[in-house]
């Protein structure tokens, strides 16, 4: 396999790992307004996350860092071409981000409130423009052979683009529900479970939606029909769906938000391939596509980025596993009434 | 006004809130760290106390930190995207290790940080706060060396119309970028150094927790005294660089028009550039440029008149940047001795002098904006000194879309650090538990 391809999968794979993690804070942030009845509960969802939140954006800053590094032009075109979304879902980031520190600084409900409100905005909005963003890469987006963008935020709210919104959205909430089932316990870790539960057949219609538009609305089969072993990626998809609610119905929480995991994660690699050899397909006109070949960096660059990835990427995963297990008790009672909680 | 300037004001807005913040997370998170490891060597609870409010505050800092820094790694794309064609190879690599080999590192375990006073060990707890630190300095290494690539480019070739990596080597071992870092990161350990003292003396002047204050101040006085001289000593060298490989900037630092042997300093003047000259030249050091800048009063120093106009950067934001980062950097030094000398009793200076620190904590902070104002504003009209000019890596955006992102980053930045810096003298200002 060339530098190329191995940097393609590395690629996919990166992002995949950013949903699938990052995934739970926003689909915990999503269900927030619906779930919480009381800002002691609002407080067990933000420390269910407390721990994790941030180390896991990371993975969305290494994921550009690495289109950066690895597809120069992708980047710059995928990042200009996109830019008010981009900068729709940065700002929405921000605010997120400063809600967890921020929130409980000061004792007030209308300052909570505040904040409460921003971290909301701050994973739906993520959860949908991400989604919204990917089903139109999948699908191919207006870029001309300058990597200009022709048409505007509107354009990408068409029905495919929509689609992909909407299955994050329920992606992320049911994964972020299965989390909070993990993190907690009581009342709160059954109604979390009883979330869960209701999400499922969103979820499982939406996926099967998905996979219906994908088979009439875009070129991403075609990659499997020439190589029909692929199509494994999408029988890990089902199983994950399948395999989520037997977890969950068995009691098996961390399992089911396993099982979740392989879900999202096999979602986005299934686009992921689809496009192969592109990053960026043009919907105008395939010679303007921005590729493996036509976007990569040299040799070199991409051989030493190898290395680099190959070291530390397992360190990274390392740590942050043990950082689970470390904190993988339910966010009880004293733990809010720890010093430095959030 | 045009794509090419809102993005300019756009990144140079987000950069500098950014390093509003990033300097305390450099130096805070080593005194913290240092504060922890006296408590697990002594057992002494105060120094646990001090660990953990010092620690507040460098959370509150951090916050602002963090979601200010994913504006810069995505800026690169959204607005400057020839640039980030043209050098992806080399500067692309750069932030990828940056993120790999830092920010995971960082973000993982002040996490681990935060939640773990009672889950871990205290010697591994003590650990978790050191890696941050580490992870934190290291992160500032990566980003100023692909800063540096941009300065003083090394380990290259042009190929395929883009510069493409050609000794990964050279480009890390870029001897401006380590040094612009080492100047970079001493200085925001002085700034920390500084808030600590500050902060500090703020509780003393009010005779409040003496014992608490004391030996926060004993700590800071010393790693600003420290870090106050490397600043200064890097610094110098780091001019000797400049000296070398941008000379225009150079000239531009000084205001210096004439190409001349034993070029002398002037302790003030002021810069005419639309007649190439200084309107006002008070106070001449004989040879004293050529000193500071090659280490030889003999040297002859390249004057401004013999770059072509379009070659040379706006001279007189330079030069006043570098005349405050500089002055500043000579008042911080007599500071950081007197808080030296005070270290052991801080409790018993005099008042004026704990009034003096508690204002001394902007100055560092003008210092590094104004620092990086020399680099940056001195480097143009160059994005990649001697290859690349900055409106050739805007963007083929509308102008519109930026003007409403800089809008939107101006009010909610603005609102944010305001929100953040209140919340930090609201904390400085409370009781430690
Ligand atoms: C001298 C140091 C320094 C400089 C010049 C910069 N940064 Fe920074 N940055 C840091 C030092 C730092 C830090 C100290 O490591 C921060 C501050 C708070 C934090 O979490 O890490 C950080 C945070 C931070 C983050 C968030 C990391 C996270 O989520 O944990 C990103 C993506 C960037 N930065 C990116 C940039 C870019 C693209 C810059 C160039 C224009 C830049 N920074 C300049
Ligand atoms: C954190 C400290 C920094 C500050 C305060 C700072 C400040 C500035 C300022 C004022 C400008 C505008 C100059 C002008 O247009 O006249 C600028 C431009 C720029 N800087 Fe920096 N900078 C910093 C660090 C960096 C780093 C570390 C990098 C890259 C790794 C960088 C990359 C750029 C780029 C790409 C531009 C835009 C093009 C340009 O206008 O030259 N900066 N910065
Ligand atoms: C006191 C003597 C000092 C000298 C001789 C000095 C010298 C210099 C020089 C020559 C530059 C080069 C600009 C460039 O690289 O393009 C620079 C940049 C800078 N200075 Fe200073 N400086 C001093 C003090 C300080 C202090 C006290 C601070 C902050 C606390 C500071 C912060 C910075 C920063 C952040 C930069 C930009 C990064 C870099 O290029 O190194 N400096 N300084």
């Amino acid at each position: 396999m060339d530098l190329g391809t191995i940097w393609f999968i590395l690629w996919g794979v990166l992002w995949a790992v950013y949903f699938i993690l990052d995934g739970f804070d926003l689909g915990i942030g999503t269900i927030m307004p619906f779930f919480a009845k009381s800002n002691e509960e609002k407080r067990i969802m933000y420390n269910a996350m407390g721990p994790f939140w941030d180390g896991n954006e990371v993975w969305l800053i290494t994921a550009g860092g690495v289109t950066f590094a690895a597809f120069p032009k992708t980047y710059a075109v995928m990042f200009s071409a996109l830019y008010t979304p981009l900068m729709l879902l940065l700002f929405a980031l921000i605010l997120r981000g400063v809600s967890f520190e921020f929130r409980s600084k000061v004792d007030s409900p209308g300052w909570r409130k505040i904040w409460d409100t921003c971290n909301f905005l701050g994973s739906f909005l993520p959860a949908l423009l991400l989604g919204v963003a990917f089903a139109n890469i999948f699908k191919g987006i207006p870029i001309d052979q300058d990597g200009i963008l022709h048409g505007n935020l509107l354009t990408l709210l068409n029905p495919y683009g929509l689609a992909g919104g909407l299955l994050f959205v329920a992606l992320f909430a049911h994964h972020g529900a299965l989390w909070l089932a993990f993190k907690s316990e009581g009342d709160i870790h059954d109604r979390a479970v009883a979330l869960a539960g209701k999400l499922w057949p969103v979820v499982a219609g939406l996926v099967v939606l998905f996979l219906v538009m994908s088979l009439f609305m875009t070129q991403l089969f075609a990659n499997y029909l020439v190589n029909p072993l692929l199509f494994i990626i999408l029988l890990v998809a089902v199983a994950g769906l399948v395999l989520t609610m037997t977890y969950r119905k068995a009691g098996r929480v961390l399992a089911s938000w396993g099982a979740s995991a392989v879900l999202i994660g096999s979602a986005a690699l299934f686009g992921v391939v689809g496009i192969f050899p592109a990053l960026l397909p043009s919907s105008l006109n395939p010679a303007y596509s921005l590729t493996i070949q036509n976007s990569s960096s040299s040799p070199m660059t991409l051989a030493i980025m190898l290395g680099v990835a190959l070291v530390f990427v397992p360190i990274v995963i390392a740590y942050q596993i043990w950082t689970m297990r470390t904190f993988s008790h339910p966010v009880t009672k004293a733990d809010l009434d720890y010093e430095e909680a959030y | 006004m045009d794509t090419l300037m809102l993005s300019r004001l756009q990144f140079a807005f987000a950069t500098f809130i950014h390093f509003i913040f990033v300097p305390l997370t450099l130096g805070l998170s080593i005194i913290v760290a240092m504060m922890e490891t006296k408590y697990v060597r002594t057992g002494d609870e105060t120094y646990k106390r001090m660990a953990k409010f010092w620690g507040k505050l460098f959370l509150i800092n951090f916050a602002l930190g963090v979601v200010t820094g994913i504006t810069l790694e995505f800026q690169f794309g959204t607005n400057w995207s020839r640039y980030s064609t043209f050098v992806g190879d080399i500067f692309g690599s750069l932030l990828a290790i940056e993120a790999t080999a830092a920010f995971f590192l960082e973000s993982t375990f002040l996490g681990v940080w935060i939640f773990g006073w009672n889950r871990l060990s205290p010697k591994l707890h003590c650990t978790s706060i050191w890696l941050v630190a580490c992870a934190a300095n290291f992160s500032a290494l990566w980003i100023i060396l692909a800063n540096g690539f941009m300065q003083h480019p090394v380990g290259y070739v042009i190929r395929n119309g883009r510069a493409e990596l050609s000794s990964f080597l050279e480009v890390i071992t870029n001897p401006y970028g380590w040094n612009a870092f080492l100047h970079t990161v001493t200085g925001s350990w002085a700034l920390a150094g500084f808030f600590v003292i500050g902060v500090s003396a703020w509780h003393l002047l009010r005779k409040q927790h003496v014992d608490f204050f004391t030996k926060s101040f004993r700590i800071a006085a010393g790693f600003a005294l420290v870090s106050t001289l490397l600043v200064a000593a890097v610094g110098h060298r780091q001019g000797n660089i400049v000296a070398e490989v941008q000379p225009a900037k150079l000239a531009a630092m000084e205001s210096h028009w004439e190409t001349q042997k034993n070029a002398p300093m002037y302790l003030f003047a002021v810069p005419d550039p639309d007649n190439e000259k200084n309107s006002i030249e008070i106070g001449g050091i004989p040879s004293l440029l050529s000193l500071m800048a090659f280490n030889d009063p003999a040297a002859e120093v390249k004057g401004l008149k013999d770059f072509p106009a379009e070659d040379r950067p706006p001279v007189t934001l330079t030069f006043s940047a570098f005349r405050i980062m500089v002055g500043l950097g000579t008042a911080m030094l007599i500071l950081a001795v007197l808080a030296f000398i005070a270290r052991h009793h801080p409790e018993e200076a005099s008042h004026k002098l704990l009034k003096i620190f508690l204002w001394t904590i902007p100055l560092p902070y003008i210092a590094l904006q104004a620092g990086w104002a020399v680099a940056e504003v001195g480097r143009q009209p160059w994005i990649v000194y001697g290859i690349m000019r900055t409106r050739d890596a805007v963007s083929p955006i509308a102008a519109h879309q930026v003007g409403i992102s800089l809008a939107a980053f101006f009010v909610v930045y603005i609102l944010l650090a305001s929100l953040d810096i209140y919340l930090l003298a609201k904390y400085a200002r409370s009781e430690p538990h």
